[in-house]
């Protein structure tokens, strides 16, 4: 390692991207301009299910309208898995036969501007006959619901069952408490929508796909098996990316009709999504229900967890993750950061007419969060304890890491019982305990509630070969390059699209090669500039990128001192990188890294005759030691006012305690957890996709549905525990879900503690005021009745 | 969403604005300052073959003291009503509602005749002009018409004015100095559309005593005569805007109403 002179691992440096992004210079799918560019507008369905009787293009606009019997040869998005009894839902580019959910796409118009292709999309008329929409998945599942695909014979996408025998625990635990919850559907709502423009390169003989993803070289493997044509044949750029949160890791419908228009008009075509489109067409996540039960003894510690859990997997399976990564998901990660005797779960993937499931930032992990800890929290209740003194004496305390968990999770290291206790104090219950026994002057009342997780992150091969999804994760690569004038170029699969890697990743690069991070370039989300990626999902890319840049810089570490020492007459080893330079170890002689990349490039004759022919770049390739993921945790505690009698909820104090090892960049790491706390803010209390009957999405625009902005996220406090990883590069751990896992809970245990001796119990997300009311009115009827 | 083509007049006079709303008929639309017209169109929801831009328009800029009362004409902003750039006839009521309407980049441009003549039932004007017994004055081919608040929402995006006719400002009686009054809106966030407004004013030097059952998906229930309003009483004026007792609704309005009131007697 080299000196880090405050710039490389563990430096608070400012983003370097945030030049460009705070001058509202980045350039997004939306800034491009091509000559002779058309826009596309999509016909889309406006009901839940139905069949397509007839669809007739407008006079005169034939040429301009394409539905799925146009698009020859294109095949259908397909996202199988490979567990045991896994039902395939192919879905067609464009709707063929059947609509499945509103907002499908159904026909797709080209005109010189979207104006005037959503003129033509309002003449297309549709003969739709309406069939029984599925609406509710708990209703889904049952025997004799309409169904979703003809061809099934049920609702169930998969089931899983992880089966312990519960019999001996049931006998002995002193409590028991049964719970059923429920989280609402939500529409992930980043500030930039998607968007598509693709072209067809004569020259190349290549089609370029500009889209707004996550994942640019999986988006690349899906186009290939729709449109029929090589790899080779198709490039992949995203450019800057206005967030993702997982609603850009899919292969679009719309990027596969693109590719194909483009071929067909023989001119640049463009897809821009608007708000209406992602809201009607796209809420896609977060929807679970459990019917869980937690059994513990008598002094409230964990016993058992026992669950049956349906998770909403809307009408189709996105590529790649599937529409059973998540419910599947649930069964494996529901025992959360706690030791327990027993465990039983069953979960279904419940297809339904809306949109397809999406993994959003945290994926399984926020529901099963919100579902566990309003347990843990009932059971606090029963065995009249304090929230945090069941949880202490069930977490897996540090001595036993590294531990394996009940379902043969591996967490690799940490305290938390530290993180809680930390919270806790951080919080200063006593403080809040004893307001809320004074009252507060306005007649709200005080409550406290916290929540605590652990997150697998950056976990690979063995993790996902298993699912038999379309894409395994397995090495990650990078290509580092110094050039002539000493800047260092890398070139990684993944994509950056806040997580600030062109800043972390140059920090990591001086960690080794002691070259500025402002020399550092960083080349990313574009297929045909870098090695392949899996891309950005699962909190891995500090982990994972992180790894892949510092094992290329190694090797450009090596050459370096090859060239270096020949030159200045020493052995390599005696040398020390530091600064941009390259330095005689113990005195002032040094050359800088410039003027050996001059020799490589440009005076090759002063190299040493043994020197690497390789030259001064590098593709390495990286895996942690052991892939099944680092282990991130968090403790959440909040104290919140409840207004009974309007339904709301204010967060007074919000505290994160939070270790994700080997911490890069704090500053960076400090803005991850913010941002996903205010999207877990927003599941908790503000953001619901709701339904009617008929499958329709009630909040079209964003006046209704409801996403909170800075006068809804407090002052989040956060303090940073740094237990390393022991298999990454730097002990670095994934945390970039973290943040918007533990809200939801944290916020409903102190609604619930608030209203506890109303009798009150929140068990459902987002706790809006109707829902608030609805809930102190039930419990006052109770009580009446009682 | 992108709206149909459609054409575009700024006339540089009022009488021209009025002939060319006469002339397009129902195809005619007036453009102030866009904040709700803009995404109608952008939906085309609203598909209309002109619009005609009055926000220039000089007639409709005017604010003016009237000695008993206030005239604030039609373009009067948000924000100018917030920062006191115009007088405010109701000692802090005008201001402190326009702080509460959307956010700052949609209180400079969106508008208090724009407001009113566009009519959706949550509009804090809409409902806080009807609680001031204010008068709209209209102007269209026949002359100027007067119509008091309570009688120009004539329900959900429906007013009193005919198509060919344009808001030329609002008129405010002043409020007297033992004036008191108080207000409450009840909205998921700061900036968003209420879900329920709840006013009162009582002015005893002018005999006023008025309470507002607002944004209640329909034009604004106005109680008149609101001296000694008790929670009987006002629960009673919930159920008569429409909304049963044990319904959300009616607790949230229930609990606008009385905190208004309540904030009345605190001023």
């Amino acid at each position: 390692m080299t000196q880090s002179a405050g710039k490389g691992v563990g430096a608070r440096l400012r983003r370097k991207e945030d030049e460009r992004f705070l001058r509202g210079r980045g350039e997004y799918v939306g800034n491009l301009r091509m000559v002779g560019m058309l826009d596309v507008a999509f016909v889309r369905s406006s009901v839940a299910h139905a069949r397509i009787c007839a669809v007739r293009k407008p006079a005169g606009h034939e040429a301009a309208v394409f539905t799925i019997d146009d698009l020859a040869g294109v095949r259908p998005i397909v996202a199988n898995s490979a567990l045991k009894g896994f039902k395939s839902a192919p879905q067609h580019v464009l709707a063929k036969d059947k609509v499945r959910q509103v907002g499908e796409a159904i026909v797709m118009c080209v005109a010189p501007t979207r104006a005037e292709a959503e003129d033509i999309a309002a003449q297309v008329e549709l003969d739709l006959e309406e069939l029984p929409a599925v609406v509710d998945m708990v209703a889904a599942i049952k025997p004799g619901a309409p169904r979703v695909h003809d061809e099934w014979l049920d609702n169930v996408v998969l089931e899983t069952l992880v089966d312990d025998n519960l019999s001996g625990i049931r006998a002995r635990a002193a409590i028991k408490v049964q719970r059923r919850i429920r989280t609402a559907r939500q529409c992930m709502s980043p500030i930039e929508g998607r968007g598509v423009v693709a072209h067809y390169d004569r020259r190349l003989n290549q089609l370029t796909v500009h889209s707004a993803a996550q994942m640019p070289h999986i988006n690349r493997a899906g186009l290939s098996e729709c449109l029929g044509i090589d790899q080779g044949r198709i490039r992949v750029v995203a450019p800057d990316v206005g967030g993702g949160f997982g609603y850009k890791g899919i292969l679009l419908p719309e990027e596969v009709c693109l590719g194909w228009l483009t071929m067909k008009v023989g001119r640049p075509v463009r897809w821009l999504e608007d708000r209406f489109e992602q809201l009607t067409a796209n809420a896609n996540c977060r929807e679970h229900y459990y019917d869980i039960t937690g059994y513990a003894d008598a002094d409230g510690r964990l016993l058992a967890i026992d669950c049956e859990a349906i998770v909403d997997s809307g009408a189709y399976s996105s590529y790649p993750f599937s529409a059973c990564l998540e419910a599947a998901q649930v069964g494996s990660i529901l025992p959360g950061p706690y030791r327990m005797d027993g465990y039983r779960c069953r979960t279904w993937s419940a297809a339904t007419n809306k949109a397809p499931i999406l993994p959003y930032r945290g994926v399984a992990r926020t529901g099963v969060c919100f579902a566990l800890e309003l347990v843990l929290d009932a059971i606090a209740r029963e065995a009249r304890k304090e929230p945090y003194e069941v949880r202490l004496a069930s977490l897996v305390p540090p001595e036993a890491m590294p531990f394996v968990n009940i379902t043969k999770k591996y967490f690799d290291s940490g305290d938390y019982p530290e993180a809680l206790r930390r919270a806790v104090k951080a919080l200063d219950l006593p403080k809040w305990r004893a307001r809320q026994r004074r009252g507060e002057p306005d007649g709200r009342r005080v409550g406290v509630g916290l929540a605590i997780f652990c997150e697998q992150a950056a976990h690979g091969t063995s993790v996902y070969h298993g699912w038999g999804i379309p894409m395994v994760p397995g090495h990650e690569q990078c290509t580092a390059r110094l050039s002539p004038d000493g800047v260092l170029e890398l070139r990684i699969g993944a994509h950056s699209h806040g997580q600030g890697l062109e800043t972390t990743l140059a920090q990591v690069a001086h960690e080794i090669l002691g070259v500025d991070p402002d020399n550092v370039r960083l080349v990313h989300g574009d297929t045909a500039l870098t090695p392949y990626s899996t891309g950005t999902w699962g909190s891995r890319c500090m982990v994972m990128s992180g790894g892949a840049v510092a094992t290329a810089c190694k090797e450009i570490e090596k050459r370096v001192r090859a060239i270096a020492g020949k030159l200045m007459e020493v052995a390599g080893d005696d040398l020390v990188l530091e600064a941009g330079r390259v330095r005689v170890g113990g005195t002032d002689r040094s050359m800088s890294l410039a003027e050996v990349a001059h020799v490589w490039y440009r005076a090759p004759q002063l190299l040493p005759a043994d020197v690497d022919p390789a030259g001064l770049e590098a593709t390495a390739g990286y895996k942690t030691k052991q892939d099944t993921g680092t282990f991130s945790y968090a403790c959440h505690a909040c104290a919140v006012a409840v207004d009974t009698e309007l339904g709301t909820v204010e967060i007074l104090d919000y505290v994160v305690v939070e270790d994700g090892g080997t911490l890069v960049n704090p500053m960076i790491v400090d803005g991850q957890v913010f941002g996903g706390a205010a999207q877990g803010i927003g599941t908790a209390l503000y953001e619901e996709m709701p339904f009617d009957a008929q499958g329709q999405p009630l909040a079209s625009t964003l006046a209704d549905y409801m996403l909170p902005g800075a006068t809804e996220v407090p002052a989040i406090r956060i303090e940073h525990m740094e237990t390393p990883s022991p298999l990454s590069y730097f002990g670095q751990k994934g945390i970039g879900e973290g943040g918007a896992i533990a809200p939801p809970a944290a916020i409903a245990n102190a609604v619930n503690d608030a209203l506890a001796d109303l009798g009150v119990e929140v068990l459902e997300s987002p706790i809006t005021p109707r829902r608030l009311l609805a809930a102190v009115a039930a419990a006052r009827a109770g009580r009446g009745a009682a | 969403m992108k709206p149909p083509k459609f054409a575009y007049e700024k006339p540089r006079t009022l009488e021209a604005a009025i002939r060319l709303l006469a002339d397009g008929g129902d195809g005619a639309k007036l453009l102030a300052g866009g904040q709700s017209l803009g995404p109608i169109l952008n939906f085309r929801l609203a598909q209309p073959e002109l619009l005609v831009d009055v926000r220039t328009l000089p007639e409709l800029s005017v604010a003016r003291d009237e000695g008993d009362s206030v005239f604030l004409g039609a373009t009067t902003t948000h924000s100018a009503i917030e920062d006191g750039r115009v007088p405010d006839p109701t000692r802090g009521l005008l201001p402190a509602v326009a702080r509460t309407i959307a956010y700052r980049a949609v209180r400079n441009r969106g508008t208090l005749g724009g407001s009113l003549a566009h009519a959706d039932p949550a509009a804090d004007w809409v409902n806080v002009m009807a609680l001031l017994d204010a008068e709209i004055v209209a102007q269209g081919p026949r002359g100027e018409r007067r119509v008091r608040a309570s009688e120009f929402v004539r329900g959900p995006l429906t007013t009193a004015l005919a198509v060919d006719e344009i808001v030329l400002g609002v008129r405010i009686r002043k409020l007297s100095a033992r004036a008191r009054w108080g207000h409450y809106k009840f909205n998921r966030k700061p900036g968003e559309f209420a879900e329920a407004i709840g006013g009162f004013v009582h002015d005893p030097e002018r005999g006023v005593a008025r309470a507002l059952v607002g944004a209640i998906g329909d034009a604004p229930h106005v109680v008149a005569d609101a001296s000694g309003l008790d929670e009987p009483r006002m629960r009673a004026a919930v159920s008569s805007a429409g909304f049963g007792p044990d319904t959300y609704e009616h607790q949230i309005h229930f609990v606008a109403l009385k905190r208004a009131v309540a904030r009345a007697a605190a001023a």
